[in-house]
Order: C-alpha cells, then structure tokens, then sequence
C-alpha cells in the first residue's frame, strides 16, 4: 500500500497532472474571456469522444499515429538529437507503402502487407539517417537539416505520388488494394477506421522502453545523449550512435505514415503544405517527458483532445483552435515545473511536517 | 523581355520573400547569441502576422489611411515583445527547457491568434482584407541598371530591414552592450563575475527577438497576403532559423542566407519563363532551394560556431 502511495506521489505522476489540470483552467479562462460556458464546453469534448462507439474508434484512429510520431521524437531526443524532420519522415514512409501496396497489388495479402510495413518503416529511417549521417561526420546541426529534409520530402512524395500513382482528375494517389489494407475490429467500432497499428505502436513503445533501458546499445545511446564528449572518451563510438538513433527514430516516424495509408484512408494524398504529424509529436514526445510509457499517456490525452475539440465546436460553439491553446498551456507548465511546483508549495510544506511528525 | 530587366525584377521579388526571414533570423540571433534557443520564431511571426492584420484593420477603420499599416507594424511589435515574454520567463526565470519553451510559443500563437480572430470578425478565420504596403521607389538611386530595380523600388519594410542588418551589426559587435549580450551567451559565468547581469540581458535578447520576429510575421501580412490566416506563416519561422544558423549567428551571414531563401523562392515564377524547364517535374524545382542548402552545408560551411552555453539556463551556484 505505502509503496503504492509513493509511486503515485512522486513528481513525476502529481507534476504532470497538476499541469494538465492548470492547462485546463487556461483553457476554461480563456474560453470566459471569449463569452463561452466552459463547463459546457468540456462536457461536449468528452461526449464526442466517448459518445459513440464509432466516436470511440476514432479517437483510437487519432491516438496512432501520435503515439509513433511522439516515440521518433523522444527516442532521438534520448539520444541527444532534436529531430523537427518527424514530418518528413511520415511523408516518405506513407510514399514508401503506398508505392509497395499499388505496384506490387498481386502479392497475397499476408505477404503484400509486411513489406508495405517494412518498406515504410526502411524508408523513413533512411531518410532520418541522412541527417544523422551529416550530423556525424560533418558536424551539421541536424534541425537545420531535418527542416530542409520535410521540404524535401514534401516535395518528392508529391512527384511520386502525382507521376505514378494518381487518380485521374484528383490529388490524391489512387486507392490500394483490398489485399494491402489492415483493419482490424472496424465491426466492433461501427465502421470506424481503427487498424492494427495500434498494437503495433504499443509493441514499439515497449521495444523502445527495453532498447533503451536493457541493452548495452541502448546505454551507448543514452551516455552519447547525455554527454557525448564523456560517451567518446569512455570508447564509445559517438558517430554511429548518433546515425543509428536517427535511424530507429525515423523508423518510428516512418510507421506512423504506413498505417495512416494502409490502414486508416488507403490512399495518398498530395499535400499542398506540411502535413503537421512531426509538430504534433515533437508536442507528445514533450509532454510524455520523452519516456515512451509517458509517451503512449500523453498521445492518448493530445488524440482525445484534438479529436474531442470537435465536438466541443458544434455543441458549444468554440472554435476549435482553442485546444491548441490548452495542450500549449500543459506543456508549459510542464517544461516550467518551478511554477507548478510553486502552486503546489502549500501542500509540500504540509507533508514535510507530516513526515516530522 | 532583355536580360538586364530580368536581372533586376528577380532581385526585386527575392527581397520581397526575403525580408520577412531577415527580419526574423535576426531576431533569432539576439535571443542566440544571449544564449536562449529561440525554437519559437515561428509562433512569434505568427503573433506578429496576426497583430498587424488586426492592427492594420482597426487603424483603417479609424481612418488612418496610409498610416495604418505603420500601426500594424507597432502592433506586431507589442504582441512579439509579449509573446517572447512568455519564453523568457519560462525559461530565464523558471529555467525550463529552452527548446520545450519555444515550441508552447508556437502552439500558442497557433491557438491564440486563430481563436482571437473568429471572436472578433464573427466567426470568419480570416481578418478582413487591408491595405497593405505600396512600394516606394527612391529617386535617382532606381534608375542605376539592375540594383535600381532590385534594391531601390521595394516596400519601406525591405528598407528597414537592410538597416536593422547593419544595425544589429554594429550593435552586435561594436556597442559594450553587444558585448555583454553575447558574454552571456558564451560564458555567463564569468560575465556575471565581471558585474554583467545575466538574467536581465537574457531577458533583453529575447525581448528583442519577439519585437523582430513580430515585425518579420507583419511583414508577411502588409506585403504578400494583406490578410492573416492560420496558413500565413506555414513554416517561415523554421526557415528563419534555418537561415540563422546558415549565416553563422551574424546579422550579415543571416542576410545573405535569407536572400538565397528568398531568391529560391523568387526563381521559381521566373524559371517558368523558359522553354527547357517544361521538361522538369516542377516538384524538383520546389525542391532545389532545400537540397541547396544541404549541400551547401556540407561543403563549405561544416560546424556550426553556436554560442557556447545556448541552450543551458544560468545557475549561479554551479561552477
């Protein structure tokens, strides 16, 4: 019981639900200021989120790909690495998959869908390793080349998907076949456009959680993220380190594209500008305090969220932009513990006398 | 359409795409060079983009006629000064992580200003059209062949941004001030043993880098939309960082960076013009200017010279 009670007021769990709690309050005071009833608001968020199963499988469809783009970020953050280019990644992993599920639409499906998988999670990470190799050897910081690669990469997966793939008269790429596509329990959900993705962002977070904590590479990576001056002096391979982690970070983001296009829309659209998956999960890697555990947490709070505001907008009336407002206000009081450590004063003070006592 | 003209007008519309990254970049620089990431430019171009829209509006209204772009640029001042004030007590005061502090700038002034807007034109998620910008030529100087048409017939702000380049300059590396502003930056341990207050000239270097990002966002607006919307921004305020780092954290290295921004984005109408470019698939003209900065990095400029202690708040009980 005791052990229980620690766990669960250590700083770690009350910091960032007091955060989340004042960020709220933020977006209750500003929706005040705007004339909106916030309780009424708040009410119409959840109820769209919770309201009906379709709603339900959904908010799960949202969750997916934030939980992948949210690991690629903190994984590279572990190691030392800012990696703004998680939306470049997406985009070339979605390129990658689409291009499998379309040329090669004979393959039976338990073999077409694997290497779909594989051939967007490969190119993602190659993609981040291009940034993580010029880091390496030249010394080029990696945010301004992961900036340059999302255009980069905007720009080429639109070439590839308007040169080969598209669908006559439309901007979007054509619609993979049957065979490409997994859904998974979309019944259950009335049709909602859940996938097994899913699962497989909940194995990853595990794969980063026992990668990073429990094997000698993960440690490397994890002495080069904290010191990488220290890491080399101790014989540590600085340069690959830095290579291999922007790599399984652009795996992780390159995952999230695939299964945006094999499982939730199955098909590729023509962006006309950045899609903005990477941005929402430099947010979650953020408020997860890049742990992957935290991580899968806070996609689900940032999915409910952004889904949720929806709702919020056609039953209460406000603009949805507010969310924004809200999960900016949490990972604020997040980043800036002193303040919330400092709403919390009066309670710290009355446990030290409990434990005088 | 002979050549020299050609020359000219290209010059002209790489200044219109660059100010608005010089004015920011710059802006990034006083933040950086204080030591302060400043991830947040592009949410305090996108406060300074909202500012002048609605500035610019209300100025109108109020029958300012052609002043009221002028207000707009006040405007986007006072909304970048408060919303880096924000990231300066975030992370100066409550010495969080800087990059983390940056980015709830963004998230904000993507929320704020959208949310601000649909309150106050009654649901619509754009600001009324305004009146932006004329250019203004300068006499004599317009008439020299080339740099006439290219530098001297642009919008007052592409004159003012030239100037804050050599301003910032001379302030940056002439002024005891500038000094201090990047002692802090580089060792504010030992600046604070010589007397120099390292919270207050933090504070100072993020402040101006919101009123410069802010003017750098209003720029946008009064010249190229003449509107603010969510998408007015869409990314600038990253490739202003970019062009900071690109330019080495030098208000004239970050010019020069902002025009080849500028000039790729300005090569794309004109590269149109000629019949050999039919046969490239215009995504890898779009994308010419982004691998260019890549390879430009990789062969001339290597590592980059950040000040030594971005990124670390001070903490003058440690050694």
């Amino acid at each position: 019981m005791n052990k229980w009670r620690k766990i669960f007021l250590s700083d770690n769990i009350i910091v960032p639900l007091v955060a989340i709690l004042l960020g709220l309050l933020v977006g209750a005071a500003v929706m005040l200021i705007g004339g909106y009833n916030p309780i009424d608001a708040y009410r119409f968020l959840i109820k769209r989120v919770v309201g009906t199963p379709y709603d339900f499988g959904e908010t799960i469809r949202q969750i997916t790909p934030l939980i992948f783009t949210g690991l690629s970020v903190a994984f590279a953050f572990r190691s030392g690495l800012f990696n703004i280019g998680a939306d470049g990644q997406v985009l070339i992993g979605m390129t990658a998959s689409t291009a499998v599920a379309l040329s090669w639409s004979g393959l039976p499906s338990w073999l077409l869908v694997p290497l779909s998988v594989i051939a967007g999670g490969l190119a993602g990470g190659l993609w981040a390793s291009i940034a993580g190799y010029l880091k390496a050897k030249r010394g080029i910081n990696e945010v301004i080349t992961t900036i340059m690669l999302n255009w980069t990469a905007l720009y080429f997966s639109n070439y590839v998907i308007r040169h080969f793939y598209l669908l006559k008269g439309q901007n979007r790429s054509e619609d993979i076949g049957a065979s490409a596509t997994m859904t998974f329990l979309g019944s259950t959900f009335s049709n909602a456009r859940v996938h097994w993705g899913t699962v497989i962002a909940l194995l990853a977070a595990v794969f980063f959680f026992v990668y990073l904590w429990k094997t000698k590479q993960g440690y490397e990576m994890r002495a080069v993220g904290l010191n990488s001056k220290a890491a080399e002096y101790a014989g540590m391979n600085v340069g690959t380190n830095v290579v291999k982690a922007m790599f399984i970070s652009g795996v992780f983001a390159g995952l999230a594209g695939t299964f945006e296009v094999i499982g939730v829309f199955h098909y590729q659209s023509v962006f006309a500008a950045s899609p903005g998956y990477g941005f929402d999960g430099i947010a979650v890697a953020l408020l997860g305090m890049n742990h992957p555990f935290g991580v899968v947490l806070s996609a689900i709070l940032y999915g409910v969220l952004t889904y949720g505001s929806a709702g919020m907008s056609f039953g209460a009336g406000v603009p949805p932009e507010l969310i924004k407002i809200v999960i900016g206000s949490i990972i604020f009081f997040i980043a800036a513990q002193g303040i919330v450590r400092f709403v919390l004063k009066p309670f710290y003070l009355k446990r030290k006398k409990e434990k005088v006592m | 359409m002979d050549v020299l003209t050609l020359l000219g007008q290209l010059l002209n519309s790489t200044l219109v795409f660059s100010t608005a990254l010089i004015f920011s970049a710059l802006g990034g620089i006083f933040s950086e060079k204080s030591g302060v990431i400043n991830i947040g430019l592009e949410g305090l171009m996108i406060f300074g983009a909202f500012a002048a829209g609605v500035g610019t509006y209300y100025a109108q209204e109020a029958g300012m006629g052609n002043w009221s772009p002028w207000i707009g640029i006040i405007a986007a001042i006072i909304v970048g000064v408060l919303g880096s004030l924000i990231h300066a007590v975030a992370a100066i005061t409550f010495k969080a992580d800087q990059t983390i502090s940056g980015i709830v700038i963004n998230f904000l002034a993507a929320g704020l200003t959208v949310y601000i807007v649909k309150l106050l034109f009654e649901g619509s998620a754009e600001t009324p059209l305004i009146h932006a910008f004329q250019k203004k030529a300068i006499p004599l100087l317009r008439d020299i062949p080339v740099i006439g048409e290219g530098f001297f017939n642009a919008y007052p702000t592409t004159y003012l941004a030239l100037i804050l380049v050599a301003l910032s300059y001379f302030v940056l590396f002439k002024t005891p001030f500038g000094l201090r502003l990047r002692s802090v930056g580089e060792y504010p341990g030992a600046a604070d043993t010589l007397g120099v207050n390292v919270t207050r000239m933090r504070y100072i270097g993020v402040l101006i880098s919101g009123a410069l990002a802010g003017i750098g966002g209003a720029t946008i607006t009064l010249t190229t939309t003449s509107t603010f919307a969510h998408n007015t921004i869409s990314g600038q305020g990253y490739i202003a960082i970019a062009a900071m780092i690109f330019g080495k954290w030098n208000p004239v290295g970050a010019l020069g960076a902002a025009m080849f921004f500028g000039f790729s984005q300005a090569i794309r109408n004109y590269v149109q013009l000629f019949e050999w470019s039919k046969s490239i698939p215009q995504e890898f003209i779009f994308m010419i200017p982004y691998v260019l900065t890549i390879i430009v990095l990789v062969s001339a400029v290597g590592r980059s010279a950040a000040p030594s202690a971005l990124g670390t708040s001070y903490d003058p009980g440690k050694r």
